[in-house]
């Protein structure tokens, strides 16, 4: 499928411009002065023009024709294929799940290319690691809020050495100064002369000339895209039904597998009797897998009825009688235990400590948290003589290639994979888990096969995002600033399972100590944090969550800045803006979002505003957040403001939609989500057990977007990671409750609740913990392990 | 005085001894009776009236071997575990006596002469015939011995002392069997047997009073058993189910549903599961002929109340200016509108439809409550529907609120459900 | 398994499935109409939103065989109708979906109000529209783009 933009349409807001006018080049210097100016977005004509076609075969000659070999025409890299037809054709690095990276990326090489969005088509990149490697991550994938920020340069440079090579070979044709000729709409044009040739009339001409080593790129203010809300170009396949995802592929002869995994984390198949499953009308065949069975059917239907008929035992294994409270016990009995692995430590934590002011210590638990995105695990797969074909939504498309390759049996080349639109990511599809069992079903199969989970197998055999336990504890100064800190994190590494060369050579995993081991605030005099890696039992698996590492992070520094802030009976905005005094951006968001919610207006009886600010992914964001609380403890929203500094922006459209989406994600997760276990089985097992925020319980939401010179930010994971710290501590403010562990248990908040004393939050002493640390770093430097 | 003082010890004393007389005096031998020739007639209606009386259900734990007993019974006075009645000699009842088991059904006496808590309903066996008491007991004979030793049962003071269950039977069991009403059609008699021996639905159905005994008066009007309400099941047409065909009800016990009167849930769908499904029809039949027969009683929440919120509604919406419980609307239309519908005849299949259930005119919610908590399947010749549990994530104060709205929006009475009342639920 | 005949976006489609199948693996796997989507199987989110006479229905928990002569129409073909047509704009001027997978179901719901109720107020857009999952966040703008329909 190949997708193309709309007509240009209405933007939808305006931007706030910030001119820092000491931008980058003095780094944390004490802001000048503030311009704000709202850029008024065009209004600009729009057409009815929605394609009401029906649905349409997938064609995924489209991505071969412009992305492989077979390609005719103008290929000056791997993003860019200009046919002769002056047909336009991008070719995508990042997948699009929801981000609008399809649009961002395509305004990017646009830009520079000198077409229009509406000139362009777009494809997703085929799983190849030397051309489409993303340059922050390093491998061929899309996460980590990293796709803008590592493409903002590359695309640009593509585009630009796309066009200055068709502007050479026009006027080499036209035998004028190239310099007098320049790029417009997919065109060259000579204005001198008033010659112009397309772009497919010069792909010929343009192939032979050389690439160019050095290219110039415009200076922000020539950007014609780059900054504007362009239409999202995905969109008006996604309001009609022609937008296809994994899960809607459809290809000739293809039977459809549903598949029950062993109910028990980490257990094995024993044995099935489907002798009732045969005698259903449409099911096919049986398939057994080591830990699964699958069921065959001519629909999806007749596979699910197949696979419910089937008398099937299991082997629980060793999980048989795994339980989330005794999974909490042994992690907190491994943090105490420590040793940590040193993330940062400096000066006398211990010492300054015992001679603080004031000291305060909390301990904050979070759950296992499934991903849980609207399309449930699905993918196709026809297994032919030597190799494959897989039709999938991927993060990481050559990953896939590669595990799926050694289900198969094959080389990875042999595997071709096609990627789809992704229904929803949030890290989930950076695990190929769900294309290697699709594998393993089509091996058996002599048919391609759509295997398609059920909700309750998506939402029970994930691979979660790990749960935490961190023991956090400040010592503060005569003026309330902390002088000695110290944070333990322990949690399962997703590092260590997932990209094991990621780890520190020390043990600690980068992605678990993220935004805790650097504060937005900076680091802290005499301070100590560390990590201590919990290894699950085999069979429960960790895995990438919206906001990675920082989402537990920020909601545990967050939360505790705010308790700082109580303790010495400062206003939590006041507060941070004191600690953020050498911190401008940062500084200002916080401000401008104060100013934007009403902070310290007035606010009816058990309801409160919290805040927050954070760096993460290389945007600097405030968020409060306005709620109630019932005297029977129901929270509810009410207001939400956001202000953002994700430096340069290519689409604003795209920033508002991840930040509003991003904290919706994450509040619907500290409000409700958490994954248990009992008997080792995963408790929940859909929307009506895994609670998901509805509109009627979604409050308007104030994104207030500063623009400011700086290089851009990620932005996709950025409204998770601010979404529970915000909330907790408007629920603070709204009852004098500290909620430390997720999701909200709203028994604490009833009128007149007790306050919660478990004594597994019981903080370690901070002393402990420095001397722990202390001694493993002094084994490290034994040459110890 | 001193005198007045002496009758007055005497007679106490003379109270106590016969009291303790009472209450402890050996229980006479069980009445012997001739056994009847074991054949497979015998052991197949045996089976029959194991099934009519619905032994398995009480008798056997969730997923453990049939009969084995050991289902846990939470009353208010603490908790009772059902006993092993395969016919296993050390665990079970192997060794008892013909006569033994028809003491232990009628009298509700066991082997050793132990009193019987009436959590084994023999005040409605006690109008068993000898005949089906001791088929049963060929059956359970043959069933595959299960060693599983009774729990124990753990009842505060003084509910644990059996001996003072003679003085609750002298209360309240009753003094005759079955005796067949020659003025009243078979079918009629047939479903009296069924419904006040073998079914013995007035166990769950009649009201109670304080001393747990029935209220033989108000027979099958209803009561609130293990946290939900058995409906009133009389022949009144608006509380009861005089206004149900016989059809309606042989197919709402055939199956949990019936079209227009809502699915069975809770412990009478485990009635219907264990039970009266597989009944024959004519026995069904005859159940809904005596049902239909019984004293109207107007106890109960009306059951067919067409309230102006509901009639104002369309599938897709209330009327606007719905003045329901908003906080319990929130709920509804977020998790609950998609299924049922706002005008009560439910959006994907009438299965969903609230309309006119005694559930949602109830104005404290039991029934739609457990429901809530513990979601609900069906299946029928209509169809299959379910509704999943919400009890994981939605709090004591929602679903109450939610129960609110759904009895002011389908049955037009004034919801008073509290949050206290779902955490009771919970605790069920 | 019977044959059935469906009244499909205007064309009579046959299908030769069980009677108890719901609508939604009809529409997907047999039809090959992969707009309407799979979320839950169980009327929670949404997702599988179709119009049975106009009326938005939950396709996962529809028998087919519940369907009779009602005309079915799904996400393909509501942009035929005014409503949905003023839904589609409304939702791309105000640039509403991120992931999409919601979205066919989003646009159901929203269409079916607006058809039955041209100028919503916000408990009527709570009232159609809080059975739609979306994980995406796009509530706020959803909200929105309906009241923009509205106005259309």
């Amino acid at each position: 499928m190949t997708l193309r933009a709309p007509p240009p349409l209405i933007g939808t807001a305006g931007v706030e411009v910030v001119a820092d006018r000491r931008k980058v080049l003095l780094g944390g210097g004490l802001v000048l002065g503030f311009a704000f100016a709202a850029v008024k977005a065009h209004a600009r004509s729009t057409d009815q023009r929605v394609n009401n076609a029906g649905a349409q075969p997938v064609s995924n000659k489209d991505v071969a024709d412009v992305a492989g070999a077979g390609f005719v025409g103008f290929k000056p890299d791997a993003f860019i294929r200009i046919s002769p037809q002056n047909q336009v054709t991008l070719i995508i690095p990042n997948v699009e799940m929801g981000q609008g990276i399809y649009t961002g990326e395509c305004m990017l090489i646009a830009e520079e290319l000198e077409v229009g969005l509406d000139q362009v088509a777009v494809v997703p990149a085929p799983p190849d690691e030397a051309l489409y490697k993303q340059p922050l991550l390093q491998f061929q994938g899309t996460g980590g809020s990293t796709s803008i920020r590592g493409a903002w340069e590359p695309l640009r440079k593509a585009g630009a050495a796309a066009r200055v090579m068709l502007i050479q070979a026009a006027a080499q044709g036209w035998g004028v100064n190239p310099a007098e000729c320049h790029a417009e709409r997919a065109q060259v044009l000579h204005l001198a002369s008033g010659r112009f040739a397309t772009y497919g009339q010069l792909v010929n001409a343009a192939s032979r000339i050389p690439k160019p080593q050095q290219v110039a790129l415009k200076d922000p203010s020539q950007f014609k895209l780059i900054g504007k809300p362009a239409p999202r170009i995905d969109t008006p396949a996604k309001v009609n039904g022609t937008a296809m995802y994994g899960i809607d592929i459809m290809v000739p002869g293809m039977k459809f597998a549903v598949v029950a995994n062993c109910p028990v984390l980490g257990g094995t198949l024993a044995g099935v009797d489907d002798s009732a499953a045969k005698a259903i009308p449409g099911v096919l065949q049986t398939v057994r897998l080591p830990n699964a069975v699958a069921v065959i059917g001519e629909h999806f239907w007749a596979a699910k009825q197949g696979l419910d008929a089937c008398r099937i035992s299991w082997n629980p294994g060793a999980n048989a009688k795994l339980g989330s409270p005794a999974l909490w016990a042994d992690m907190a009995r491994v943090a105490q235990a420590g040793p940590g692995a040193v993330a940062v430590q400096q000066g006398d934590v211990a010492g300054a400590y015992k001679g603080a002011k004031k000291q305060v210590e909390a301990v904050y638990r979070q759950p296992f948290l499934c991903h849980a995105p609207m399309e449930p695990q699905a993918a196709v797969v026809h297994v032919t003589g030597g190799g494959a074909e897989i039709w999938a939504g991927t993060q990481v498309p050559s990953r896939a290639q590669a595990f799926a390759a050694k289900v198969l049996g094959v080389a990875p080349e042999k595997v071709i994979i096609h990627n789809q639109l992704i229904g929803g990511g949030f890290g989930r599809k950076l695990e190929t888990d769900y294309i290697e069992q699709a594998c393993a079903i089509a091996k058996q199969c002599p048919y391609p096969v759509k295997m398609v989970w059920t909700r309750e197998e998506d939402m029970q055999h994930d691979n979660y995002r790990p749960m935490y336990l961190d023991r956090i504890s400040a010592g503060l100064d005569a003026d309330g600033r902390p002088v000695s800190w110290s944070h333990r994190v322990a949690g399962a590494s997703v590092t260590a399972r997932y990209a094991p060369p990621g780890m520190k050579p020390n043990g600690v995993d980068p992605d678990a100590v993220e935004d805790a081991a650097e504060p937005v605030y900076g680091v802290f005099p005499n301070m100590l944090v560390d990590f201590v890696q919990w290894h699950p039992p085999a069979g429960v698996v960790v895995s990438w969550w919206r906001g990675v590492g920082p989402t537990h992070n920020i909601f545990v520094v967050e939360s505790f800045v705010d308790e700082l802030a109580h303790a010495v009976g400062k206003d939590p905005v006041a507060y941070r803006r004191d600690l953020l005094r050498n911190v401008p951006r940062a500084r200002a968001v916080l401000d401008r979002a104060a100013q934007a919610a009403g902070w310290g207006s007035p606010l009816p009886a058990r309801t409160g505003r919290g805040v927050i600010v954070q760096k993460c992914f290389g945007s600097y964001i405030a968020a409060v957040v306005e709620a109630a609380v019932s005297d029977e403890g129901d929270v509810t929203l009410r207001k939400i403001t956001t202000a953002v500094d994700c430096g340069l922006t290519v689409n604003p459209t795209l920033v508002r939609q991840q930040l509003e989406g991003g904290i919706l994600f994450g509040l619907t997760a500290a409000l409700w989500q958490g994954i248990t276990l009992k008997d080792g089985r995963v408790e929940q097992s859909n929307f009506n057990d895994y609670r998901m925020l509805r509109i009627n319980e979604t409050p308007p939401i104030d994104v207030i977007h500063m623009s400011t010179a700086n290089p851009p930010g990620g932005i996709g994971e950025t409204g998770t990671t601010a979404a529970a710290p915000a909330l907790t501590n408007a629920i603070f403010a709204a009852t004098g409750v500290r909620i430390r562990e997720l999701p909200i248990d709203r028994a604490l908040l009833k009128k007149g609740a007790k306050p919660q004393g478990a004594a597994v939050l019981a903080p370690l002493g901070v002393a402990a913990a420095a001397a722990l640390a202390q001694g493993l770093a002094a084994k490290a430097a034994e040459g110890e392990p | 005085m001193r005198r007045v003082l002496s009758v007055i010890l005497s007679l106490a004393v003379i109270g106590v001894i016969v009291a303790a007389a009472i209450a402890y005096w050996p229980a006479g031998p069980a009445r012997a009776v001739a056994a009847p020739a074991r054949t497979p007639e015998l052991i197949a209606r045996g089976q029959y009236i194991a099934t009519a009386a619905d032994c398995v259900a009480c008798h056997t734990t969730e997923g453990g071997q049939l009969y084995a007993g050991g289902r846990a019974f939470k009353l208010p006075f603490g908790t009772i575990y059902s006993p092993n009645i395969t016919p296993d000699r050390e665990t079970g009842i192997g060794g008892w006596t013909d006569a033994a088991f028809l003491r232990a059904v009628k009298q509700g006496v066991d082997d050793d002469g132990q009193e019987l808590y009436p959590a084994l309903p023999y005040t409605s066996y006690h109008r068993m015939s000898d005949g089906d008491v001791l088929a049963l007991k060929a059956y359970l004979d043959t069933l595959p011995a299960a060693h599983a030793p009774n729990h124990p049962n753990a009842l505060s003071f003084p509910f644990n002392q059996r001996p003072l269950v003679r003085f609750w039977k002298i209360l309240f069991m009753p003094r005759s069997g079955f005796a067949p009403d020659a003025s009243k059609p078979a079918d009629w008699n047939r479903g009296a047997y069924l419904v006040t021996a073998l079914g013995h639905c007035g166990e769950c159905h009649t009201p109670r009073n304080l001393m747990y005994g029935l209220k033989t008066g108000q027979a099958l009007s209803g009561e609130t058993v293990q946290g939900w309400s058995a409906w009133n099941i009389t022949s009144d047409p608006h509380h009861g189910i005089g206004g149900w065909g016989a059809g309606d009800i042989a197919a709402y016990l055939k199956s949990g549903y019936a079209p227009g009167r809502g699915a069975a849930n809770g412990p009478m769908k485990e009635a219907i599961d264990y039970s009266l499904s597989k009944l024959t029809p004519d026995d069904l039949t005859a159940i809904a002929v005596y049902l239909k027969s019984t004293p109207a009683s107007d106890r109960g929440p009306a059951a067919d109340a067409n309230p102006p919120s509901l009639s104002a509604s369309t599938l897709t919406g209330p009327a606007s200016g719905d003045t329901g419980d908003a906080y319990g609307r929130r709920v509804f239309e977020g998790a609950c509108a998609s299924c049922h519908a706002w005008n009560g005849q439910g959006q994907q299949t009438p299965m969903a439809a609230l309309h006119g259930l005694p559930s949602v005119a109830d104005p404290k919610g039991i029934n739609v409550i457990q429901t809530v908590l513990r979601g609900s399947s069906v299946t029928a010749p209509e169809g299959h529907a379910f509704m999943p549990s919400f009890r994981a994530d939605y709090s004591d104060a929602e679903i109450a609120a939610a129960a609110n709205y759904v009895v002011e929006h389908f049955g037009g009475a004034s919801g008073r459900a509290t949050p206290k009342d779902v955490a009771k639920a919970r605790a069920q | 398994m019977v044959a059935i005949v469906l009244n499909v976006n205007g064309q009579m489609r046959q299908a030769e499935v069980p009677p108890d199948m719901p609508l939604l693996w009809v529409l997907r796997d047999v039809l090959g109409l992969t707009g309407t989507k799979y979320g839950c199987g169980i009327a929670q989110c949404g997702a599988c939103t179709v119009h049975v006479d106009g009326r938005p229905v939950r396709s996962c928990v529809l028998p087919v065989s519940a369907v009779g002569n009602a005309a079915v129409t799904t996400v393909e073909a509501v942009g035929q109708t005014p409503a949905g047509a003023k839904t589609q704009k409304a939702w791309l001027e105000l640039e509403v979906v991120q992931c999409g997978y919601c979205q066919s179901g989003q646009v159901m719901s929203a269409a079916a109000l607006l058809a039955r109720t041209p100028s919503p107020t916000d408990a009527d857009i709570d009232i159609a529209m809080a059975g739609n999952i979306c994980r995406c966040g796009t509530y706020p703008r959803i909200r929105e783009a309906i009241k923009r329909a509205a106005k259309s």
